[in-house]
């Protein structure tokens, strides 16, 4: 394959208008044009400006992805675009809540695993727990798929959040 | 005065921002939810309104206004089934970059949501089809909102805007705030002017260019009449070819020896050819559609390119170029003429001279060549007769899509930019009477012509009682062949000649249909008696459709079959036997 082909991950910070329909717009332009979304998030981060912060994850050729910030960036509610995997070294994080049910050893063992990935326990009953991890999403991935085997009955993840390393403001 | 005394109902001050935005006309169509804007009309006479027969042609209209003054043109509909129908216009601007505010009604905000009558999620459904919409909530935001639409609309690569206006935003008082100038959009700020070095690499590049081409497109033509300018003083600077996109016609004189005429589809033999075989293509307010590119891993394997646009999403979209200039046209060349003169330039003259006499010899080939007999008329003919009549006049040229709009593009000639109106991106069949109709509102005395099929014709027929109305003496030229023209020549190159469903069966007489709006029908048959016709259409001062009945089955050429490479032109109806379409070409439109 050439590297023109070769599909790459990217995740892109989005600076927008905090304005009804905004999302709509963004998610409607990677459903319209056939863009992927791995992960997307979304919160306000500046209310005195009125501003909202997207962080998109997606995968394509450099073309594509070319395109897509392109395409954000000539919407009109949007201030700015910012291809974090382009821009270099940058902090990805992701939390995840995490429930496992179950007792006796696999109980032990779940809380075990936790204490490792750091996770905290934010829920416990007799035969369950619930978990509260952060990091990478490997990390978050990883955890997950330890616990399947351990009673794994719900999942709930926040998609990444993104930002350079440094002093430079966004 | 106190607010209270100052402050006017949302639809008054909602006509008061059109007026402080220059808005001399507005096209469209009443109802419950746009009754307080109505009213509002009915008691001021600096705005005029044109009432259509159907919110789709409201829209078209704006369009041709538009497209004809290079001002924004601006649409009132009702909520509902009025924003719906409005919905194909949106979508026709869009795709050609039209500045278009459309206001559309709205049920009152406390009932939005709960499936009212007339309710539709309008700013739902034409998110994808405009530029950019609001719905206002409160009739504070009114007035700003009209300013920023107009801004935005015109702004950058144009487009259409749409504003969801509540009735009871409408009814709603408050006092209103003129615009201030220049305004200053908070996140939307295209880029206008060129970077330098990229300019000045640019005329390195063309200086160097051996075998060149410009290929030049709409964006030419939205920058405005003094890009058209730049773009002539430029090329002829250069002594270099250029060919336009169907958008761009008439952003450089069609009659210039260094025009090579449209390329892509329907282009020309020269125009595609150069295209094919150049080594430095010059790409301004061009998008390097499929209809231009044919076969992508075949486009312009040779060249260096550069490409000035003023959205960067056209950029590297279809096909990756080598020099990539953000800006608007006029900008932009107006910056490379500075270069190029201050450098005191010199094109390659020898190379120039041996590439001009390759492209005359494509041009020997006389692509468009036809041959009229005695007894039908040839769509071309028809064509070339109406140019003949009309070329001395002030005139305008708008068409519907399919066979007649490819012939008119070839055959009429285009010498000045906004005089030549075509639905280009969404090929919209019925654009073309009621976009005439709004460059008839724009331009009262000039002779305006919708050239049509019989098919397009009929999706927005109902128009001429607006027509007649107004007294708008828009001339319907139809080519008529009693088919969908365009269906029925990819039915007989690609599906064995089975004509499925593609006859026009049951067809109105145009003169009587004509008469039975006021207006006046004309029919001709005969190859001698088209001059006749052409000139007694023109010498009438009122609405005219003029039926020509033409050879039924006579197709568009040249033509570059789906997902050919541009050297793989079909020339006239022998060729088609030897270079069947193949699988994957098939599939694309």
């Amino acid at each position: 394959m050439s590297p023109a082909e070769a599909i790459s991950s990217h995740t892109i910070a989005v600076l927008v208008d905090n304005e009804p329909g905004i999302l709509a717009r963004v998610v409607g332009l990677f459903s319209g044009r056939g863009y992927n979304i791995e992960s997307l998030t979304v919160a306000e981060t500046d209310a005195k400006a009125n501003l909202s912060r997207i962080t998109i994850v997606t995968a394509g050729t450099p073309m594509v992805v070319e395109q897509i910030k392109a395409q954000l960036d000539r919407l009109v509610p949007v201030h700015k675009v910012q291809d974090l995997t382009v821009a270099g070294p940058h902090i990805e994080r992701e939390l995840a809540l995490v429930k496992v049910k179950g007792v006796g050893d696999k109980r032990v063992e779940a809380l075990r695993l936790a204490d490792v990935f750091r996770a905290k326990v934010i829920d416990a009953k007799t035969d369950s727990f619930v978990f509260e991890v952060t990091g990478a999403s490997d990390k978050v991935k990883t955890f997950v798929g330890l616990m399947e085997s351990l009673g794994l009955i719900d999942v709930a993840r926040t998609g990444i959040v993104a930002m350079t390393r440094g002093g430079e403001a966004f | 005065m106190k607010p209270e005394e100052s402050a006017t109902t949302g639809a008054d001050l909602l006509v008061k921002a059109l007026i402080d935005e220059e808005v001399e006309v507005v096209f469209g169509y009443p109802g419950g939810a746009v009754l307080p804007i109505y009213d509002s009309l009915f008691k001021q006479n600096r705005l005029r309104h044109i009432l259509v027969r159907h919110e789709q042609a409201a829209v078209h209209a704006a369009e041709g206004y538009a497209r004809s003054t290079g001002r924004v043109g601006v649409v009132l509909v009702t909520s509902g089934p009025g924003a719906t129908n409005a919905v194909t216009g949106l979508t026709d601007a869009l795709m050609d970059s039209v500045p278009i505010v459309c206001l559309t009604g709205q049920v009152p905000t406390h009932l939005i949501g709960n499936d009212a009558f007339q309710e539709a999620d309008t700013t739902g459904i034409t998110r994808p089809c405009t530029k950019h919409n609001y719905l206002v909530k409160s009739v504070s935001d009114l007035a700003r909102t009209v300013h920023e639409a107009f801004y935005v609309a015109r702004s950058g690569r144009p487009g259409p805007v749409v504003i969801d206006l509540p009735k009871d935003v409408l009814m709603n008082k408050h006092e209103y705030v003129p615009p201030k100038r220049p305004v200053q959009h908070k996140s939307y700020r295209p880029q206008v002017r060129p970077d330098p070095r990229k300019i000045e690499q640019a005329a390195d590049l063309i200086a160097k260019a051996k075998r060149p081409v410009f290929y030049t497109g709409g964006g030419v033509v939205n920058s405005g009449p003094r890009a058209s300018k730049l773009l002539v003083q430029f090329v002829r600077l250069t002594g270099y070819p250029i060919t336009n996109t169907l958008m761009g016609l008439g952003s450089f004189p069609a009659s210039d020896r260094q025009f090579l005429g449209m390329l892509g589809m329907h282009g020309t033999y020269e125009a595609n050819l150069a295209m094919y075989n150049c080594d430095v293509l010059i790409n301004i307010g061009a998008r390097f559609d499929d209809r231009i590119t044919g076969k992508l891993s075949e486009f312009s394997p040779k060249s260096k390119k550069i490409h000035i646009d003023i959205d960067s999403s056209s950029i590297n979209k279809n096909v990756r170029v080598d020099l990539p200039i953000v800006a608007d046209a006029a900008h932009a060349l107006e910056e490379l003429i500075k270069v190029w003169k201050s450098r005191e330039s010199r094109t390659d003259h020898k190379a120039l001279k041996a590439w001009w006499a390759e492209i005359d010899k494509w041009r020997a080939r006389n692509c468009l060549a036809y041959k009229q007999g005695k007894e039908t008329i040839k769509p071309q003919f028809a064509l070339e007769r109406l140019y003949h009549h009309i070329k001395d006049r002030d005139h305008y040229i708008t068409t519907e899509v399919g066979q007649h709009q490819m012939w008119a593009a070839q055959f009429l000639k285009f010498e000045q930019p906004n005089h030549w109106l075509t639905s280009g991106g969404l090929g919209t069949m019925g654009y073309g009477f009621p976009a005439a109709m709004g460059v008839q509102v724009a331009h009262p005395d000039a002779l305006v012509i919708d050239v049509a099929g019989e098919a397009s014709i009929m999706m927005n027929i109902q128009e001429l009682s607006t027509v007649a109305q107004y007294r708008l003496p828009v001339k319907i030229f139809i080519l008529n062949n009693q088919y969908m023209g365009m269906v029925r020549q990819w039915q007989e190159l690609l599906h064995g000649g089975r004509y499925s469903e593609s006859y026009m069966d049951s067809l109105p007489d145009f003169v009587k249909l004509a008469e039975a709006f006021g207006a006046v029908g004309l029919r001709c048959h005969d190859p001698a008696k088209l001059d006749d016709t052409i000139k007694q259409m023109i010498g009438i001062k009122k609405p005219v459709i003029v039926d020509v009945l033409v050879d039924k089955e006579e197709n568009c050429f040249p033509m570059i079959p789906s997902g050919a490479a541009h050297y793989d032109m079909l020339l006239g109806p022998n060729d088609r036997a030897e270079k069947p379409v193949s699988e994957e070409g098939m599939v694309l439109v």
